[in-house]
């Protein structure tokens, strides 16, 4: 019911979530201790699970390839620690779910050095090879999605990428690790843009941040080199500006057809970190080893942002930087998409960009769930402008094929505004969740 | 320390922090004002007849969830705002059993035999009141004088009747500034109407005092502003065009908009959040037929007011307009 949303040069609808960032957006990236075990499962990024290529009782170092890509939608896995492979098997991942993984027990003692690998520069490689370099690096979008980096810069037959947006919107609250990403790997992240370039065919660069990080907007600001068709755009606060759909619909004024990318308008959008982690890694010829993770919450002693290694357990990091007595639950991710993880046993994967600690004091229970009064405020969060009012009903119902059809379920990309705007409380991302679920296994039945 | 069981939930795990009840209770302090303003213009009889409504409201609640083995949810405050609304839209010397029975009558056909709140296809508050209408024709057009000088220390012979006794009528009927327009032809102030100062049902005669209730709703995010725009603009250009064709037999748009309940009617009854349209298109349309409907009541039928049965009858038609008006998904067909 917002009389001035117009008046902003952004996408329509949205939430302005408190922020939280104040707390670690100043503190820079500090290097994290290596866990006596690591814990890596073959699943860390959406698509088919990484083979492993190492065996039980092997010496490793850091940084040596221990899993191979499992096929195109798949990305290689590096060691984060030089070590000895403990035991292959079954490894807990945050789904809850076990996938085929491997315990590395880290040398206390080692200098944790990476070797150089064959490296790609981007002035002499192709297109193909700087694709095959990023696949090989085990680069997957470091926003949180997890998703192989490399399958989104194939362009399809007949499309043309235009303009690659580079997103460092961040509009998760809590989560700072995209800042300080940008104010302290500025050079990576132009290199990497580079790379980018090269692979996409884009004429034009814009660099979007959100206004609450004026600084490192700034910052990148002055080191664009001389003559490259860089922007940096700096975007109004609202929450989920940094979702593909929305970004691109701030920055180009189109909008991406229902059921599609953002290559069919031409456009591609990366987040900042993994741009960065394209520079820092691809001249080296290495793979990602560890990432950027903010750890914040009431619940946290020694908040921070921290370079931690992939696979370190959650309880190992818990336990480094200090948590209140009375912890309740643990995200990981921002409090608007992160997943509620069950128990300290799993680790850090890449696609991990916040762990949040909130103890019982600070946990607001959502137990009055009231009926829907059908007041319109998820209507006027939802981004994408569907009715969440109706189809919380329809899915309450259990009509979800009437809410596929009817009312555009499957576009939802479960930002979670209409449940945070929700004064009755309705769990309204958990019912399209479990719609979406059915949806599919029936149309997986039929076909 | 680390070892014990962690809660799990669904993202979102930040939720905005205003709840239902929250909003429900506002709506009450809301209309609070312009409640008190009729039992300072009205007096004591205006005080009975509210606190009738409002407890019976709440008893009928609590009662039928009880006798249907649920929680009450009396602590919603939902019920409290029916049964004051009803109170607000009914004359102050009404007596007080058809009173009461007008606030059972609210929740049980107005709202629980639909399923209770969120399933209600009427404005609950309405509900009662049409029956009122129609089971006490003559005792709900018994106006009673304001600012009586003695209305702190007597009240109306009728608020005491008993049940189903003739109601001793020491009122008046027909003379609310808008029966008196309708009849005879007799236009009230506007300063007048708009502070109140004129005889009518206990709560809607003060349109300052529902605009300002209403602009603290908006303000906090709590009512939906379209509803009484389209209403009130709608009332404004459609009396003011009649009013320029012919300004000996119909009203001033002015004198339309700040006389009988169509205040009340355009910020607390329409806008129940139920029984109006989720989307912003849907609630101009909803406003507009409402606002049309008392006009063409008032002017062309056969009783002097129609907000009542012009929102009921927008509230029957909000699902359909739900169904025709639906946003356009991002992404999908032309912008």
């Amino acid at each position: 019911m917002g009389f001035f949303n117009f008046l902003q040069n952004s996408f329509k609808h949205g939430i302005h979530p408190a922020e939280h960032k104040n707390e670690t957006k100043d503190l820079p990236i500090r290097q994290f201790p290596f866990a006596p075990l690591i814990i890596l499962p073959t699943l860390q990024h959406t698509g088919i699970p990484s083979q492993i290529i190492v065996s039980e009782g092997q010496e490793v170092v850091r940084g040596q390839l221990l899993a191979k890509a499992g096929g195109f939608v798949s990305v290689p896995l590096h060691a984060p620690v030089s070590g000895t492979i403990r035991k292959m098997g079954y490894v807990p991942t945050i789904s809850g779910k076990k996938v085929p993984g491997i315990y590395l027990e880290s040398f206390p003692s080692s200098s944790q050095e990476v070797p150089e690998g064959k490296g790609i520069q981007v002035e002499s490689a192709t297109p193909e090879e700087i694709l095959q370099g990023i696949q090989d690096a085990g680069i997957v979008g470091l926003g949180g999605a997890a998703f192989p980096t490399h399958v989104k810069l194939k362009i399809p037959e007949g499309k043309r990428c235009e303009v690659l947006i580079i997103n460092g919107v961040e509009c998760e609250p809590y989560l700072t690790t995209d800042h300080r990403v940008m104010l302290e790997q500025a050079d990576d992240i132009f290199l990497g843009i580079q790379y980018l370039q090269k692979v996409t065919g884009a004429q034009r660069v814009i660099i979007a941040v959100e206004a609450n990080k004026q600084n490192a907007a700034n910052h990148l600001a002055g080191k664009v080199p001389r003559e490259a068709p860089i922007k940096v755009q700096i975007l109004p606060v609202k929450y989920p500006q940094g979702a593909e759909k929305m970004l691109v619909s701030t920055l180009l004024g189109k909008e991406v057809p229902s059921g599609g990318l953002p290559i069919d308008i031409g456009a591609v959008v990366i987040n900042v970190a993994t741009t960065a982690e394209i520079g820092r890694l691809l001249p080296h010829g290495q793979g990602i080893q560890e990432r950027v993770i903010t750890i914040t919450g009431p619940g946290v002693k020694q908040k921070g942002n921290y370079l931690i290694p992939i696979g370190t357990p959650l309880r190992f990091v818990l336990e480094q930087v200090g948590t209140a007595e009375n912890i309740s639950e643990v995200y990981l991710g921002g409090p608007m998409m992160g997943t509620a993880v069950a128990n300290l046993d799993i680790s850090v994967t890449k696609g991990t960009s916040g762990i949040l600690v909130f103890p019982e004091t600070e946990i607001r229970r959502k137990e009055n769930i009231y009926p829907c009064i059908k007041c319109g405020a998820c209507l006027d969060a939802c981004p994408i402008f569907l009715n969440p009012s109706k189809l919380g009903i329809l899915a309450k119902a259990g009509a979800h094929d009437e809410m596929a059809e009817k009312y555009h379920l499957m576009d939802c990309f479960e930002c979670g505004s209409c449940a945070y705007m929700c004064p009755s409380n309705i769990p309204l991302v958990q019912y399209f969740r479990l719609s979406k679920n059915r949806v599919r296994k029936r149309k997986a039945s039929i076909t | 320390m680390l070892n014990k069981t962690l809660n799990i939930s669904t993202s979102p795990h930040a939720v905005q922090g205003v709840s239902t009840a929250d909003i429900m209770r506002n709506v009450v302090w809301a209309l609070l004002p312009a409640a008190f303003f009729g039992v300072y213009a009205f007096g004591l009889s205006a005080l009975f007849l509210l606190i009738t409504t409002t407890v019976s409201a709440v008893l009928t609640e609590h009662f039928l969830c009880r006798f249907s083995n649920k929680e009450s949810t009396v602590s919603d405050w939902s019920a409290v705002i029916t049964g004051l609304l009803l109170g607000m839209t009914l004359p102050p010397n009404f007596p007080l059993w058809m009173a009461f029975l007008g606030g059972v009558i609210s929740i049980t056909l107005g709202k629980f035999i639909f399923g209770g709140l969120g399933c209600n296809v009427f404005n609950p508050a309405l509900v009662g009141r049409a029956f009122l209408q129609a089971a006490f024709p003559v005792a709900i057009t018994t106006w009673y004088p304001a600012f009586l000088p003695d209305r702190f220390s007597t009240y109306s012979v009728a608020t005491f009747t008993l049940p189903f006794m003739e109601p001793a009528l020491d009122g008046f009927t027909g003379a609310t500034p808008l029966a008196a327009f309708k009849f005879s032809h007799q236009a009230t102030a506007i300063p007048e109407l708009a502070l109140g100062l004129i005889s009518g049902s206990t709560g809607e005669t003060c349109a300052v005092l529902i605009i300002l209730g209403g602009l603290y709703l908006i303000a906090r995010n709590m009512m939906n502003w379209r509803i009484p725009a389209s209403i009130l603009l709608t009332v404004f250009a459609f009396c003011g065009l009649l009013n320029l064709i012919n300004s000996e037999l119909y009203p001033t748009p002015l004198f339309m908009l700040f006389s009988g309940g169509l205040m009340l009617g355009a910020v607390f009854m329409a806008t129940d959040l139920v029984a109006s349209p989720v989307t912003p298109l849907g609630n101009w349309v909803y406003g507009a037929i409402i606002g049309l409907l008392v006009v063409v009541i008032r002017i062309w039928g056969g009783l002097p007011e129609g907000v009542m049965y012009a929102v009921l009858l927008g509230n029957a038609i909000s699902p359909h307009i739900d169904n025709l008006i639906k946003p356009r998904v991002y992404g999908t067909g032309k912008r």
